[in-house]
C-alpha cells in the first residue's frame, strides 16, 4: 500500500514534553475519522532541531513546515491537507524577514547547517529498523564484515582524521591500534552516552533520533579490534533515549546485526545497555568505567589507558555517542570524502546544543571552521529581544567564555583552547548583557562543588575554595586579594588534579577574570554589579522625576516597602527592599532604577 | 542480628535473580529498587547485602555517591526544577524561590503531608524550552514565575 502523504511529528525529548506524543494520536485517530488513514502515514521521528518552535510537524511530499503546533490543530492539518490538499497557512514557519511561506530548506535556521551525524534525526521513525536501513544503514557494517580488515578499517579512520567529539579531541584510529594490538581474553566496546554537561543535549537527541548509527559503529569497532561485547552508558535521566536504544537493539539482534553469527560471517557481537545514576565525573572515562562495574565513579590516574587496560583491566575503546555516529558514513563514503570537511586540524562536523539567550534555540550541526557568529547570528538569529552580546560558553563547566572580538574565529579543536575554553562535548551557551559573568563563574563552580567525586585533594578542596571566593565577591565582601587567590588556585589545580573534572574546573572562572576583570574589578572595589544579578550588590530606587505615581509598583510589592501617593510620587524602603525586582519589571515609565 | 526481611514484589524479585551473576550488577539493582520504592530503605539494601553477598557498606558506598540515589522518602509528587546553565540564565532559580515559597520546605526537603518534594536537578535536556520544571514526568516549559502556583495547585487535587 502506498501512501499519498507522510506527516512527520518530532519525538525528542523537548518536543515530547510539548505534547508531541499527543498531536501524534491525535493525526492517526483523526485522519480514521475523517476516512483517509490509507492515504496518510504518521511518523514519530527523532530532532529536528529547531527546539525553539517546537512542536514541530512536517508533511511530505508538501515539504509543509509546522511550528509550535498543538494537538488540537490535528484536526485541522488532516482535513485541510490530507483530504482538500491545502496547507494550514497559519501553522506554517514565517521568517521575521519574509512573511511568506518559506521552503523548508531556505529557512535561515537550516542554512549553514551540513549533517553528518544528524543525518537521520528528523527523517526516520528510530523505532523502525528498516527506515535505517533504508538510508543506508548497517551498509558500513556489511562492507566492513564482507570486505574489509581491521587494518583497514583503522587506516580509513586515519585518512578521516575523525577525532574525539567528547572533548579532549583524541584521534579516534589511535584508540582503536591501542586496543587492537595487545592480545587478550576479551576486549570491550564502550559508548559515553552520559552527557552531564548542564546545557547540552546532542547525544540524548542522536540516541534518541538515530539509535542504529550508534550500535552499528560499536558492532564495526568490535570486528576491527576483536572484541565481542559492549556496553553503552548513558544516563537514567534520559528513559525515552533508553527506551528507543533498547528497541533498536532488539531489532537489531532480531535482523542478524548483533548477537552471534553476524551476516553470517561467524563475527559475533553483543551490547548491553548500562545506566549512569547522576554523577558528572562519569563522563570521564575511567571513572565510567567504575560505574560499568559497578562502582563509585572514581577516576583512576592514566596512564595505563582504558585501550590498553580499561574495563575488568582489559583493553576498551571508549567514544562518545556524536564519534561513533560519525563512522559508519566514514565507512561508506570514505575517509577522503570526510577529510574534505572541516579544518586543517578538525575534520568532519561538530554538533552544538544551542541555547540561553539566542532567538533560536535547538540543535545544530555545522562544519568545523564555522564561526561563532555564524552560528549564534545566522543559524540562532541573534540574541534574543535585540540585547547586546556577551559572550558565549563552549565546553560547558569545564569550558570558557568566548567574547564579542573573537566572533569570527573559525572554531575548532584548537581554536578554542588556544582562547582558554574548549570544544567540550558541544554545549553553547549564549549570555547577554543582563548575565553576569562573576555570577555565572560561581554557577559553574557550584556544580563543580557538588560533582567533584573527592578523591583527589587539589579538586575536592579547590573547587571549595574557589567558590567560597565566588561566592564573597557576589556578596560584595571579595577583596583584591581574593582576586589573586582565585587564579592561584586555578592554576594549581589545573597542574594537579587527577582528572579532566578537576584540571578543568577552573576554566570558567580563569576565562572570566582574564576577559572581564573589569567586572571582577566593579564588584570588589565599588560593590557593583552592572547586570543586576548579584542581588546583594542591587540597589532599587525611584526616579521622582520619571514617576507619575501610579502606584503599580507599590500594588506588586512582596513586601510593602513601597510607599507614596500621586502627589509625593513613591519611594522605595532600601532597608525592607527583599529585591526581588517586581517594581522594575512592572514599572511602564522607567521610573524604577536598578542599582 | 538477622536482617529484617522486607517485603520484595515478584518483578524485583526475578530482576534481581536475572542480574545476579553478572559482573557490575549493582547500580541497575539500586535503578530497580528504587524503582520500586521510589527511594531505597534501609532495609532493602540490607537484604541486598545478603542476596548479593556484598558488603553493606559497598552497598551505601554506592548509593550515596550518586545523585540520583535516595535514602528518604520524596514526596508524591516530585517537583524537579532544572538548573542547568540554560535554565538557570532564564530564571530557574526564582522558579526555585517560588516554589520553595509556595510550599514552605527547602530543596531536598519534604511537605509535611508527603505530597510534595523539590528538587533542584541537574540539565533534564529540554533547553529549548528554558526554564523548565518537572512535576514526575510532566515537563512545564518556558514558565514564568506567575505559573508556578497553578502548576502546584494541579496537583493538590
Amino acid at each position: 500500500m502506498a501512501y499519498k502523504h507522510f506527516i512527520l511529528v518530532c519525538g525528542g525529548t523537548g518536543c515530547e514534553s510539548s505534547k508531541a506524543d499527543d498531536i501524534y494520536k491525535e493525526l492517526i485517530s483523526q485522519a480514521e475519522a475523517q476516512g483517509v488513514k490509507d492515504d496518510v502515514q504518521v511518523v514519530k521521528t527523532g530532532c529536528f532541531g529547531f527546539c525553539e518552535k517546537g512542536p514541530i510537524v512536517k508533511v511530505l511530499p508538501a515539504e509543509s513546515f509546522y511550528v509550535e503546533v498543538k494537538p488540537s490543530d490535528a484536526k485541522e492539518i488532516i482535513a485541510e491537507q490530507i483530504v482538500k490538499g491545502r496547507e494550514v497557512t497559519r501553522l506554517l514557519y514565517k521568517d521575521d524577514k519574509q512573511k511568506d511561506r518559506i521552503k523548508v530548506e531556505d529557512i535561515q535556521f537550516y542554512q549553514k547547517q551540513f549533517r553528518i551525524v544528524l543525518r537521520n534525526c528528523g527523517i526516520i521513525n528510530p523505532e523502525n529498523i528498516d527506515e535505517y536501513i533504508a538510508r543506508d544503514g548497517y551498509a558500513a557494517l556489511e562492507k566492513v564484515l564482507s570486505s574489509m580488515k581491521p587494518n583497514d578499517v583503522i587506516a580509513e579512520l586515519k585518512k578521516s582524521g575523525l577525532r574525539g567529539r567528547g572533548g579532549a579531541g583524541f584521534p579516534t584510529w589511535r584508540k582503536w591500534e591501542f586496543s587492537r594490538g595487545p592480545q587478550a581474553d576479551q576486549k570491550y566496546v564502550v559508548c559515553n552516552a552520559d552527557e552531564g554537561d548542564p546545557g547540552a543535549y546532542m547525544d540524548r537527541s542522536t540516541v534518541e533520533g538515530d539509535p542504529h548509527s550508534v550500535i552499528e559503529a560499536m558492532a564495526i569497532c568490535g570486528y576491527t579490534i576483536g572484541a565481542s561485547k559492549g556496553f553503552v552508558y548513558i544516563r537514567a535521566e534520559y528513559p525515552l533515549a533508553i527506551e528507543r536504544l533498547k528497541i533498536a537493539i532488539a531489532q537489531a539482534k532480531d535482523y542478524g546485526l548483533l548477537g552471534d553469527n553476524i551476516l553470517g560471517t561467524g563475527f559475533s557481537f553483543d551490547l548491553e545497555i548500562r545506566l549512569g545514576a547522576g554523577a558528572f565525573v562519569c563522563g570521564e572515562e575511567t571513572a565510567l568505567l567504575k560505574s560499568i562495574e559497578g562502582s563509585r565513579g572514581m577516576p583512576i590516574p592514566r596512564p595505563p589507558f582504558p585501550a590498553i587496560k580499561g574495563l575488568w583491566g582489559k583493553p576498551t575503546v571508549i567514544n562518545n555517542v556524536e564519534t561513533w555516529a560519525n563512522i559508519p558514513v566514514i565507512i561508506t563514503k570514505g575517509g577522503d570524502w570526510f577529510a574534505k570537511i572541516g579544518t586543517e586540524t578538525s575534520k568532519g562536523t561538530k554538533v552544538f546544543a544551542l541555547t540561553g539567550k539566542v532567538n533560536n534555540s535547538g540543535l545544530v550541526e555545522v562544519p568545523m571552521g564555522t564561526t561563532l557568529r555564524e552560528i549564534i547570528y545566522d543559524i540562532g538569529g541573534g540574541i534574543r529581544g535585540g540585547k547586546k552580546f556577551k559572550g558565549a560558553q563552549t565546553g560547558g563547566p569545564s569550558g570558557g567564555i568566548i567574547t564579542e572580538e573573537f566572533l569570527d574565529l573559525p572554531i575548532d579543536y584548537e581554536s578554542l583552547t588556544g582562547l582558554g575554553s574548549m570544544m567540550g562535548s558541544g554545549g553553547l551557551i549564549v549570555m547577554d548583557e543582563d548575565d553576569c559573568v562573576v555570577d555565572v563563574s560561581k554557577f559553574y563552580m557550584e556544580f563543580c562543588v557538588d560533582e567533584s567525586c573527592g578523591k583527589c585533594a587539589p579538586c575536592r578542596i579547590g573547587t571549595n575554595q574557589m567558590h567560597s571566593i565566588l561566592e564573597r565577591i557576589t556578596k560584595g565582601t571579595g577583596t583584591m586579594e581574593d582576586l589573586d587567590k582565585l587564579e592561584k588556585i586555578g592554576h594549581a589545580m589545573k597542574r594537579a588534579a587527577l582528572c579532566g573534572l578537576g584540571q578543568t574546573a577552573p576554566n570558567p572562572t580563569l576565562s572570566t577574570i582574564r576577559r572581564f576583570r573589569d567586572e571582577y574589578l566593579e564588584h570588589i572595589v565599588d560593590k557593583k554589579c552592572r547586570a543586576g544579578k548579584c542581588k546583594d550588590l542591587v540597589v532599587f530606587s525611584i526616579d521622582k522625576d520619571k514617576c507619575i505615581g501610579c502606584g503599580l509598583c507599590a500594588r506588586k510589592c512582596p513586601v510593602n516597602c513601597i510607599t507614596g501617593d500621586k502627589t509625593q510620587k513613591y519611594t522605595i524602603n532600601a532597608e525592607a527592599c527583599i529585591k526581588c525586582g517586581e517594581c522594575f519589571k512592572v514599572c511602564k515609565f522607567g521610573a524604577v532604577l536598578k542599582n | 542480628m538477622p536482617a529484617a526481611r522486607i517485603e520484595f514484589s515478584k518483578g524485583l524479585q526475578d530482576f534481581i535473580q536475572e542480574w545476579k551473576d553478572k559482573p557490575g550488577n549493582l547500580i541497575m539493582i539500586l535503578h530497580r529498587v528504587q524503582q520500586e520504592f521510589s527511594y531505597i530503605p534501609r532495609e532493602a539494601a540490607e537484604r541486598l547485602a545478603e542476596e548479593l553477598s556484598m558488603p553493606l557498606a559497598k552497598i551505601y558506598g554506592v548509593i550515596t555517591f550518586y545523585h540520583l540515589f535516595k535514602t528518604t522518602k520524596p514526596g508524591k509528587h516530585r517537583i524537579a526544577v532544572c538548573m542547568g546553565t540554560a535554565c538557570y540564565l532564564k530564571g530557574g532559580q526564582t522558579l526555585l524561590e517560588e516554589c520553595e515559597d509556595i510550599l514552605g520546605i527547602k530543596g531536598h526537603e519534604v511537605t509535611d503531608d508527603g505530597l510534595f518534594s523539590i528538587d533542584a536537578v541537574r540539565c533534564v535536556g529540554c533547553c529549548g524550552l528554558a526554564p523548565v520544571l518537572m512535576v514526575g514526568n510532566d515537563v512545564y516549559g518556558k514558565l514564568t514565575k506567575e505559573q508556578v502556583p497553578e502548576i502546584i495547585a494541579k496537583y493538590r487535587g
